[in-house]
């Protein structure tokens, strides 16, 4: 299982992510009959994720019909706003923060081709997790307001030791109000 | 059913668009509805017109574009291959399905008339009816070198296909391979010689090397046009050398497009392998490199997969960074040395070599006494996008844009209900999320004005859907108008069409064709 970033498996991967979520109507069993076994395994191959994170995920996609770990997250948005989301293990904290109304964007719908599902994570998780791939790094540079621990949110699953963790929205809107002038309160 | 899938999504997501939108609509001053218009159909656009939606509630959205078609460079600049970036289209399909919003395609703002259009209309024109106008149309014109030889030769023989062209748009070429309608009579050579020189250190360059040098094969699953594809078959382009004024540290492409050039099958990464070391440990690029992770980060990666000319195999298609040039002039069919014998080549572009003067981050390159030359079919110039004024808009000739505080147009004083996103707002530079946070700003400010009263529309109790309709139909607009609607039922042509040759979409790269097939459909 090599860590190539290979773009049909960019293509399929937002799709099975979909398929995947809580709220989707389909089944694993009934996804396995869409794409076959052989292109299930795509998403896995492609991650830019460590071969452990990849066995983690998959295994994590493959029983979740029987049954997966639900973990809490809580999303920090700019406004200081904080949103509370669960998930299965195995998602991907983008997915989640579309899921529960968290404003993070996600422009290339989680085929690491953009930085727009930039999210900042706590030291000690960041630092459990594996090195992020080249391609993560390269759209990262690109990112606002990036930190020592910076992740794009598609690239990051979650996993158990994630309960309770804080992950903050980076604040690309601090320097907006040039002219003075106050943001309204919303 | 994989397409159902995705409907059931986009619903979901649509709806959450407007649970979102929900919670910043409390703190109104005027009851009544606004009316926006956005000028330009692209990122900027789009972005602008779906934070509006998210933001303030009770608000219209027209957004015109002048092409049949929406999207803009996500559809006419993103290269074939990476279709990744182009799902944000997906976005833009739920703004443009909003019932708050409606798509005027094939309508000009501030155009002339033609054909296909019989009317277009002014930006006063729509400055009178809407609350609110976003100037959104982007950078239509490129940077030209304005040196001699630039336009080309007319051969004598009278064959057409003999005319040396000198230095092409990068940017025409760039719409040529997607199917700008425009640009579908370009004329390219790629087979009088191996070698197009590239001029210019940005994306839209290395897509441009990528694009020559990538196997065809590669490049036929894409939604690359099949006469693009055609010509790229019959190439003989087995080089492509991209020269920039200044040196490895200076240059502004992104570190994804370097590192898609290091993996190409069959292709070497050449540069002065001198210069880029003694630049990257010179005490000053040493500094530099560590203030930026990012540029650290694509220096090591050319450290790492690059090679020097004189240890580049003769066997491999190679892509050459070249540094410390600035273009002089082009000459035409020129005599030229090559492995000891001497042959006419039908372009040789001449350069002034450079040197560098002051810190990294503000070198300026300083001409010196030597000269040196480089053969081609042909050349690209590739130096950066320029955007137009618009009738009835300020504009700041310095900088090509149109002059704003935070979205907001100044012209001696803030102009009430007329702003701007995008590049015509910053200047061409950016990838798509920088433009969509750029965008967001300018919505920001715009919903700030309307939640505060201050947008142009509360002296102007006659902005309503009909009153636009009026002027709409006066204008003439109304007739040649392409819904979204008419652009879905073209783009189901091209995504089938695109099946028959195993593409995602095979587009219409004519605008009467595109009208024709939107009307039979219909």
């Amino acid at each position: 299982m090599s860590a190539v970033f290979t773009r049909s498996a960019a293509l399929i991967r937002p799709q099975l992510q979909r398929l995947r979520s809580p709220h989707s109507p389909f089944s694993p069993a009934s996804l396995l009959a869409v794409f076959g076994v052989q292109s299930l395994r795509l998403p896995c191959a492609s991650s830019r994720l460590s071969h452990h994170r990849q066995t983690a995920a998959a295994a994590a996609f493959t029983t979740s019909a029987i049954r997966a770990k639900n973990v809490t997250v809580t999303f920090i948005e700019p406004d200081g706003n904080e949103v509370k989301a669960t998930g299965e293990e195995g998602t991907n904290l983008m997915e989640l923060a579309h899921e529960n109304d968290v404003d993070l964007e996600g422009a290339c719908e989680g085929a690491c081709a953009c930085s727009t599902c930039h999210v900042i994570l706590p030291d000690s998780i960041y630092d459990s997790l594996p090195e992020p791939s080249d391609e993560e790094n390269d759209m990262l540079d690109l990112a606002f307001g990036l930190t020592d621990t910076s992740r794009l949110g598609c690239q990051v699953l979650l996993s158990p030791e994630m309960e309770g963790m804080r992950i903050k929205l980076p604040s690309a809107t601090r320097n907006f109000y040039v002219d003075g002038a106050k943001p309204s309160h919303h | 059913m994989a397409a159902t899938v995705l409907l059931v999504r986009r619903r979901a997501w649509s709806s959450g668009l407007i649970a979102t939108g929900r919670q910043f609509s409390t703190c109104r001053i005027a009851e009544r509805e606004k009316n926006i218009a956005v000028v330009g159909g692209g990122a900027a656009g789009f972005y602008t017109a779906a934070r509006i939606l998210q933001k303030a509630s009770d608000t219209n959205i027209d957004i015109f574009e002048k092409l049949p078609t929406p999207h803009g460079l996500v559809r006419y600049g993103v290269a074939p291959d990476h279709p990744e970036v182009k799902n944000c289209m997906s976005k833009f399909d739920d703004v443009a399905g909003s019932e708050r919003v409606r798509f005027f395609g094939n309508v000009q703002v501030c155009g002339t008339s033609d054909k296909h259009q019989p009317g277009f209309l002014s930006l006063d024109s729509l400055r009178s009816v809407y609350d609110g106008v976003v100037l959104s149309y982007g950078a239509s014109k490129d940077r030209r070198l304005n040196i001699p030889g630039e336009d080309g030769k007319i051969l004598d023989s009278g064959d057409n296909n003999n005319n040396r062209l000198g230095v092409v748009s990068a940017r025409q070429f760039v719409a040529w391979y997607n199917g700008l309608p425009e640009a579908q009579e370009l004329e390219l050579d790629l087979e009088s010689y191996d070698k197009i020189v590239v001029i210019g250190h940005g994306n839209v360059a290395l897509d441009c090397a990528r694009i020559l040098l990538t196997d065809v094969n590669s490049l036929a699953s894409t939604d690359i046009t099949e006469q693009a594809l055609k010509k790229l078959s019959g190439s003989k382009i087995r080089h492509v050398e991209i020269v920039g004024r200044r040196g490895p540290l200076q240059v502004s492409f992104t570190t994804k497009e370097l590192r898609e050039m290091t993996k190409l099958d069959n292709v070497q990464v050449i540069c002065d392998r001198q210069l880029l070391e003694s630049e990257c440990q010179s005490a000053a690029g040493q500094a530099y490199l560590q203030q930026s992770r990012a540029l650290k980060r694509m220096m090591d990666l050319l450290l790492k997969h690059s090679v020097a000319s004189e240890d580049a195999s003769k066997e491999q298609k190679s892509f050459k960074l070249s540094f410390l040039k600035s273009p002089v002039e082009m000459l035409f069919d020129q005599k030229w040395n090559e492995n000891g014998s001497e042959i006419i080549v039908p372009q040789l572009f001449r350069f002034q070599i450079n040197r560098l003067e002051g810190p990294p981050e503000s070198a300026k390159a300083v001409s010196t006494d030597s000269f040196t030359e480089i053969p081609c079919a042909m050349a690209l110039r590739s130096i950066g996008y320029v955007s137009t004024p618009l009738d009835g808009a300020p504009f700041d000739k310095q900088r090509n844009i149109v002059p704003n505080i935070a979205g907001r147009v100044v012209d001696n004083g803030v102009v009430p209900g007329l702003y701007v996103s995008g590049w015509v707002k910053r200047g061409p530079v950016g990838v798509i999320a920088t433009t969509m946070q750029d965008a967001y700003r300018t919505a920001d400010a715009l919903v700030m004005d309307i939640n505060n009263g201050h947008v142009a529309g509360d002296n102007m109790p006659q902005s309503s859907r009909s009153a636009i309709d009026r002027m709409l139909e006066d204008a003439g607009v109304a007739q040649s108008r392409v819904t979204n609607d008419d652009w879905k039922r073209l783009e189901e042509f091209e995504i089938e069409k695109g099946r028959q040759f195993g593409k995602p979409r095979e587009k219409v790269t004519d605008v009467q064709e595109m009208l024709s097939i939107i009307r039979n459909s219909a």
